[in-house]
């Protein structure tokens, strides 16, 4: 963490349980100001849940989320927050934007929640053309169905951004979108963030995403950061198997040998005891590993990656040192 | 700005208007329900509502079971009054009782299906157990208890059948609820901090709105055969002359067994044409309420 | 092409809606060898999904149609409807786009995909109908107990695999798979992926596959068609054509999923500007033109043909 900067959001040992599904199970995350954070895992990983949580729109069953410095939830006594610093943009926007409302109304639709003073029309028209909509007033009176998706995208962004958020979170934002889209959209963000100072936490399992515009990347698996660090050396050089696992089959790395995973994530209301990847990690699987450390897999939790840690790997491999890049993947 | 919004709105409503010219059957439920409304509002021009007064009949020396060829243009009934002046008069109880039957319905289902779809929970609880209660005690004999209960008159109808019909609106209210409260729009709004009021008024019941619109068309009809059936039964209002009390003296005085077809026949197509006209707008509306369906990209 | 098992000639396809002839498809000619594979790319509304429905004549009625498609031998354009239905899952099947919308939420996968077997009477009765639809499971890797499921119980990638299922259980020589990945996360994309090559490999299965995503293709097919407008804009050996594009829009498509590990993408999306084209109101000349980040004069007067570009390679571009 660069000294004295405050982190714009701090997730610390966060559950969310639904009955017995802890669909996010002791996660931390920080976020500093100015930085792309890209948090990456399969579907079911708790990722989405993470993200609602800290916009509030999912109540944690404890763990703390700092906004700004603020507390907002502390353990043992949960509330869920609102804050205008924090703004959402959806995986897929056409179920975002009201069929009803024109372009203009959504768009100004946070400005008047907020009871905003000074022109409505000129702050719209200015996020619109911020968000590349261009010019803006041809776009105000227009209904979402009659904009293509990567515009529709754009009008989310717009509509976040009226908000003046210092922290945008961004669940899946170009899965929906074209290949010749997404990466108008993606530089979009970046360019808000360079331009203004915005932070951005993205949720995505896209890896080539991260690598276009994340400055550091959390994987996640089964509702707990396994893995993170600064987006070269998690892309480049993991050390998680798991985090291994999910390059090995990027289709653009064809050079690695291929790891996939049999079968899917497992179900959050049966997370098995131990390490809680081992029933299926390659590394583990290998046969390979040191008899101290793969009989302890299966029974002793490695525990989450801490707040702090500025690079960890939730894994006994990584922490007693072996060199779990010699097993199993070769980068070509 | 609000003027270009309101220019979209008017391009909205023009475009319904031109999707709703397009369909046929709609374009024959509006033309017949104008003409009986037409009817209805004109009926002081139409008919002297003093022809209903049997005294006022007999001093103007009507025949009696007169049948149309003697007594333009409809005949008189068993105690000499006009059927024409019945069916004109027939016409504006009729619609009015089917009218405010159906606000009261709509009303009280829509508020009930949208709390309990949108509040959820307990209140949910509640409510649809109360729904459900409506919904499964036979609704004629309740409306029969309540109206004898109640007196006959005709703002007493108008309750019974605001009160026992409102329960299936609820339920198609709240099921729609249920779906819009899930879309991603409405995460939107609370994420910019919008809260319940905002969120109902501005993305819930625009979402609705064309649903109960189309609900409302098709419960015009049920309240209007309702309150024939009521009074059909005997549980009208005395004072009020509709279409149902028509039939109903027709029916007890013997107009079957005389073959006076000129008295019960007028009343029973009228409701037959205004019901029939109501439901073929219903369904046009509905057609056209669904946006996914006709505008497709 | 004498081995082609598919081989569709100067195919155009114009839908008409309200009025208004829609263009989806315009004078595409594409062969693949029988055992082959070609993966078909271009953003949404290119027309992708209208051209593989033409093969087996699944579009909607009033579509018009010219060309040529012969499949196995079969003139599909000019197929009785007896003769179409035999080359509907026999000679051909399709994996649709939208793993959720295609199957049916009150059948078990089980009947589901008993039901091409059972149409086409390739098996004898019930009993054999069971026992294959039990050997196709396992083949795409899902437990026989699945058959007994309803389509809500199992996951995206589950699901995906039961559609597979469906469109193998008549043996077809060409597999059509549209989007089949798409909204698949990545691990469970891999897993489809592979289970495709397998079957190529195993049963000699010739595959059209079809995504916006290039690197997919690249990965799961030996040749590579870009699409645009309606038109096959560039054609070759999958990796030639995604590492060295020849058509300016080829190489923003392939730039839009960066290589890791490439410095010059690193925090560097690379993107296409504009607005995708309207079938029925194609800008004139080159209809990539408005977006096109190399457009000089000569793209104006008219639409560039498909030309050589190298060995087996063809594009349509007047810089080629
Ligand atoms: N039934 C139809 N009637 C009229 N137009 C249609 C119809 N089906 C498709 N189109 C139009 O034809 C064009 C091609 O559509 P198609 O579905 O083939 O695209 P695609 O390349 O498969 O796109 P995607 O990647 O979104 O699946 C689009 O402009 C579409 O709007
Ligand atoms: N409202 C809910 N009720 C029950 N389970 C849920 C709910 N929301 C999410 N889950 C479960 O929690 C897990 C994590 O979900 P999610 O956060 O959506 O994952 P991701 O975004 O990483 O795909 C999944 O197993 C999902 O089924
Ligand atoms: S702790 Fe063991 S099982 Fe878990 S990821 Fe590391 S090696 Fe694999
Ligand atoms: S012909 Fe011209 S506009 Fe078209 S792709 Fe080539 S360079 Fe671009
Ligand atoms: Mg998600
Ligand atoms: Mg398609």
């Amino acid at each position: 963490m660069r000294a004295g900067v405050t982190p714009l959001v701090e997730v610390e040992d966060l559950h969310v349980h639904f009955g017995a599904a802890r669909a996010v199970d002791g996660a931390s995350v920080r976020v500093l100001p100015g930085e792309v954070l890209a948090l990456v895992g399969e579907s079911g990983s708790g990722k989405t849940t993470l993200i609602r949580a800290i916009q509030g729109l999912q109540k944690p069953t404890s763990g703390v989320i700092r906004v700004d410095g603020t507390g907002g939830s502390s353990p043992g006594h949960v509330q869920t927050i609102f804050n205008p610093t924090v703004q959402m943009v959806f995986q897929d926007p056409t179920g975002a934007l009201n069929p009803r409302q024109t372009i203009y109304e959504i768009v100004a639709e946070g400005l008047r929640i907020k009871r905003h003073a000074g022109s409505e029309t000129e702050q719209v028209a200015a996020a619109l053309s911020r968000a590349g909509l261009r010019p803006p007033e041809r776009f105000f009176p227009l209904y979402p169905h009659e904009v293509s998706g990567g515009q529709r995208q754009r009008v989310v962004i717009a509509g976040a951004m009226v908000m003046e958020p210092r922290l945008l979170l961004a669940d899946e934002p170009v899965a929906s979108l074209d290949a010749s889209i997404r990466g108008e959209i993606l530089a979009l963000m970046r360019r808000l963030v360079d331009e203004t100072g915005l932070a951005i936490l993205v949720v995505t399992h896209d890896l080539g995403l991260a690598w276009n515009i994340a400055d550091r990347v959390a994987v996640m698996y089964l509702g707990r950061i396994v893995e993170t660090g600064p987006t070269e050396q998690i892309l480049e050089n993991p050390r998680h198997p798991y985090t291994r696992a999910l390059l090995s089959v990027v289709p653009e790395t064809r050079e690695m040998e291929q790891q996939i995973l049999t079968g899917e994530i497992p179900d959050p209301a049966r997370i098995p005891a131990g390490c809680r990847f081992h029933p299926r990690c390659p590394l583990l699987q290998s046969g390979d590993l040191p008899e101290a450390i793969s009989s302890r897999c299966p029974i002793d939790d490695p525990g989450p990656t801490p707040l702090e840690a500025v690079s960890a790997a939730a894994c006994w491999a990584v922490t007693s040192g072996v060199d779990s890049t010699a097993i199993g993947l070769n980068p070509g | 700005m609000t003027s270009i919004a309101m220019q979209r709105r008017r391009a909205t409503a023009s475009r319904v208007w031109a999707q709703f010219r397009g369909s046929r059957q709609g374009m024959i439920g509006l033309a017949v329900l104008l003409v009986f409304v037409a009817m209805a509002l004109a009926a002081p021009l139409l008919a002297d509502v003093r022809e209903l007064n049997p005294v006022f009949a007999r001093a103007q020396g009507n025949p009696q079971w007169a049948p149309p060829s003697v007594f333009p243009p409809l005949g008189t009934d068993y105690i000499r009054r006009s059927v024409w002046a019945q069916f004109v008069w027939g016409s504006r109880v009729s619609l009015f009782v089917g009218l405010a039957a159906t606000v009261l319905t709509i009303l009280i289902g829509s508020v009930v299906g949208i709390v309990s779809g949108f509040v959820g929970g307990k209140v949910d609880a509640i409510f649809m157990r109360v729904t459900e209660w409506f919904l499964v005690i036979p609704f004629l004999p309740l409306a029969i208890v309540l109206a004898s209960v109640l007196g006959r008159n005709v703002w007493n109808i108008i309750f019974v059948i605001g009160i026992t019909s409102w329960p299936s609106t609820a339920r198609l209210v709240r099921a729609q609820v249920l779906t819009v409260k899930q879309r991603l729009f409405v995460d939107r709004a609370r994420s910019l901090g919008a809260g319940g009021g905002h969120i109902v008024a501005h993305h819930i019941l625009p979402n609705v709105s064309g649903l109960i619109l189309a609900n409302a068309t098709l419960a015009v009809p049920i309240s209007i055969l309702t309150e024939t059936t009521l009074s059909f039964l005997g549980l009208g209002d005395p004072s009020a002359a509709s279409w149902g009390k028509t039939l109903e003296e027709a029916f007890v005085n013997g107009a079957m067994a005389r073959n006076a077809w000129w008295y019960f026949l007028p009343a029973g197509l009228g409701i037959l044409a205004v019901v029939l006209a109501f439901t073929l707008i219903g369904r046009t509306l509905e057609e056209i309420a669904n946006p996914r369906l006709s505008r497709s990209r | 092409m004498s081995d082609a098992l598919l081989s569709i000639r100067d195919l155009s396809i114009t839908y008409h809606s309200q009025g208004r002839a829609v263009p989806a498809v315009r004078g595409v000619s594409l062969d693949i060898e029988k055992g082959g594979s070609l993966g078909l790319a271009g953003e949404s509304g290119c027309g992708k999904s209208t051209l593989a429905n033409s093969i087996l004549r699944l579009l909607p009625a009033g579509t018009e149609v010219t060309g040529q498609i012969t499949l196995d031998g079969k003139e599909v354009l000019g197929l009785s409807p007896g003769g179409l239905r035999a080359v509907r899952w026999t000679a051909g099947a399709i994996v649709f786009q939208g793993a959720l919308h295609a199957l049916n939420p009150v059948q078990t996968v089980g009947d589901q995909i008993a039901e091409p077997m059972s149409l086409h009477r390739t098996v004898a009765n019930d009993d054999a109908a069971k026992d294959r639809v039990v050997e196709l499971l396992r083949r795409v890797g899902l437990p026989a107990a699945r058959a007994e499921s309803y389509p809500h119980e199992l996951s995206g990638g589950q699901r995906q695999r039961v559609l597979i299922a469906m469109a193998l259980a008549c043996d077809p020589h060409l597999l059509i798979a549209d989007e089949p990945t798409t909204a698949l996360d990545l691990m469970v994309q891999a897993q489809v992926l592979a289970l495709l090559d397998d079957l190529k490999e195993e049963r000699n299965l010739t595959l059209l596959f079809i995504t916006h995503d290039l690197s997919v293709l690249t990965y799961a097919c030996e040749r590579l068609a870009v699409m645009y407008a309606g038109r096959i804009v560039e054609e070759g050996p999958a990796w030639e054509v995604f590492e060295n594009g020849s058509h300016p829009y080829t190489r923003a498509l392939a730039a839009a999923f960066p290589t890791i590990g490439d410095v010059g993408s690193r925090m560097a999306p690379s993107g296409l500007g504009g607005d995708p084209p309207t079938p029925g109101d194609l800008p004139g000349g080159c209809p990539f033109h408005p977006r096109c980040p190399l457009a000089h004069d000569a793209c104006l007067p008219a639409e560039p043909e498909l030309r050589i570009s190298g060995e087996a390679r063809s594009a349509a571009c007047v810089l080629v």
